[in-house]
């Protein structure tokens, strides 16, 4: 019984191990291979169409209502205060720093990263992949390297719309629909929010996640077994462990992003 | 007719031989899969490769592709040992290539056209204009040139397995693997892709390895046949030697008979242990 439970852990360590070092050969060779995706633009370009422009909807309306929410919240809070007039404040610092790129990350995730797997996972059980490395054409550089730069540059993008609309939301409800003075919420926003520590930091951390959702979308795509059960599988690890990977990030990084500010 | 005698006097037809497997053996984990197996294309000939399903016939043109690696022996093509190549050296022998996957494996996100032109636009520096001259004569060859603007989603299968044709012999290659082209056909695309594989190896001087378990449509069209079970080559000879064969193995697989070397049954305990029979007195 003990001898039985001990195997198990060691075969199980034993295959994270594994597993491990082949997701990290599989990002080094991403690297390693990404001239193409550069040197052929248009490639990466035609995948940032497909994960970057298809994600608008989910990412506008999302980010409208998410700040129209914030307008209301934060205005029901603020004025316990008497200090209505920073809810221009509190809806911008809230996205940029950290809802815009936390829930668009989230939300690329399940669009995006789940589609990535998917395509990814079931070229592989209908031997395209096969097909493509027989035509002498290496998969990596023509087909995974393009949709992971595509991954890192749509993020920021869409982590950056989602806010916009997100603060236009937020002023839909406190301005125009609650009465919150217009100029108070513009210039107070526009004094508050700091380009390096509030923005910046953002796109750190959008890029950061979309380098990690991209990542773990594709390896799990091209790591899918290949059978229906296998790519179905695959698709729902991508998305539970992007988006635990994303909120784990997300504290590591605001930890160290934001400590020092008061 | 067996491996032993077929062998002799191969040495002095040594470069004319486009593939060549010397003594390799495989294994998935624990379970080899082949062993020791010797086997010779000959240039400008159509050689099959036959087997019941799970035999290790697939797995022989995956190793001949490069895409796995022999535990022991060697797999030479067109004179380079695969073994001794990087990746780079690997993918310019890739080019003299070609494969028809099992199911056209054709890129579903892409036209007909542009699956046959894949490979011209890669590895050429070629006009548009010119790639489109070539992808129709391929299609013309393969009597699909009016499906040239189709998707793969529109095509039936006989059509899918032609249109993969065309884009295995895009860069005229010398040698063209068919991993299972008769399965799921109908009689005539049966027909249809059997006189194309032998037409197309004819005109363009390829060499085409046949992997397929369909006796009788493959035996019109072969020029060689080797027959593979349980890992080893049971038998080769040309389509007249295995038609008279009276080995049992191949009696029963030229036949089709249910039961023979290769068992009708997978192996199993006795079944009236397994219906709970066995200690049950009348």
């Amino acid at each position: 019984m003990l001898k039985q439970a001990i195997e198990n852990l060691g075969n199980r360590t034993l295959e994270g191990v594994w597993r491990i070092g082949y997701a990290t050969r599989f990002f080094v060779l991403i690297l390693l291979h990404s001239g193409t995706a550069f040197r052929r633009f248009g490639l990466t370009i035609r995948e940032i169409y497909f994960s970057g422009v298809l994600s608008l909807i989910i990412i506008l309306v999302s980010g409208l209502f998410v700040g129209m929410v914030l307008g209301l919240q934060g205005y029901e809070t603020l004025q316990t205060f008497g200090s209505e007039e920073a809810l221009g404040i509190l809806v911008a610092l809230s996205l940029v720093r950290e809802l815009g790129p936390v829930v668009a990350a989230l939300l690329f995730a399940s669009r995006a990263g789940s589609a990535i797997t998917a395509e990814i996972g079931l070229m592989k059980a209908t031997e395209q992949l096969s097909a493509m490395e027989m035509m002498a054409v290496d998969p990596i550089a023509r087909v995974v390297a393009p949709r992971f730069w595509a991954g890192v540059i749509s993020m920021p993008l869409l982590a950056a719309l989602f806010s916009a609309m997100g603060i236009f939301g937020g002023y839909l409800v406190g301005v125009q629909l609650i009465g919150v003075d217009e100029g108070s919420f513009w210039s107070q926003m526009r004094s508050a929010v700091d380009f390096e520590q509030d923005i910046l930091n953002g796109v750190i951390k959008s890029v950061v996640f979309g380098i990690a959702i991209t990542a773990i979308a594709l390896y799990e795509g091209y790591d899918a077994p290949p059978t229906a059960e296998g790519v179905s599988g695959a698709t729902t690890r991508t998305v539970v462990a992007s988006s635990l990977a994303v909120l784990a990030l997300d504290f590591v990084l605001t930890a160290f992003m934001f400590r020092g500010l008061n | 007719m067996n491996l032993h005698e077929r062998t002799i006097g191969r040495d002095s037809l040594q470069n004319d031989n486009l593939v060549e497997i010397e003594d390799v053996t495989f294994g998935y984990g624990d379970r080899l899969v082949l062993k020791g197996i010797n086997l010779r294309a000959k240039k400008g000939q159509v050689i099959a490769i036959m087997g019941s399903s799970g035999c290790g016939k697939t797995t022989l043109l995956r190793l001949i592709g490069g895409q796995i690696k022999p535990g022991q022996g060697e797999v030479r093509v067109a004179g380079e040992s695969l073994g001794r190549l990087n990746q780079r050296g690997l993918y310019r022998l890739r080019r003299k290539m070609g494969m028809l996957f099992q199911f056209g494996a054709l890129f579903t996100d892409m036209s007909v056209f542009d699956n046959v032109a894949y490979q011209l636009r890669e590895h050429t520096d070629l006009p548009e204009d010119a790639i489109r001259d070539l992808v129709l004569m391929k299609l013309h060859a393969v009597g699909l040139r009016g499906a040239a603007q189709m998707m793969p989603s529109e095509l039936s299968g006989g059509m899918a397995r032609r249109v993969a044709l065309a884009r295995a012999i895009a860069l005229e290659p010398a040698l063209v693997m068919f991993d299972e082209p008769f399965a799921g056909l109908d009689p005539i695309s049966l027909g249809v892709t059997g006189n194309l594989i032998r037409r197309l190896t004819d005109t363009l001087g390829l060499t085409s390895l046949v992997v397929t378990h369909d006796v009788q449509e493959s035996l019109k069209i072969v020029d060689y046949v080797y027959f593979v079970s349980e890992g080893v080559i049971v038998a080769e000879g040309t389509a007249d030697d295995m038609r008279a064969s009276d080995l049992p193995y191949v009696h029963q697989f030229v036949h089709g008979e249910a039961d023979g070397p290769v068992p009708f049954h997978y192996p199993a305990p006795p079944y009236a242990d397994d219906l709970g029979l066995g200690g049950r007195r009348a």
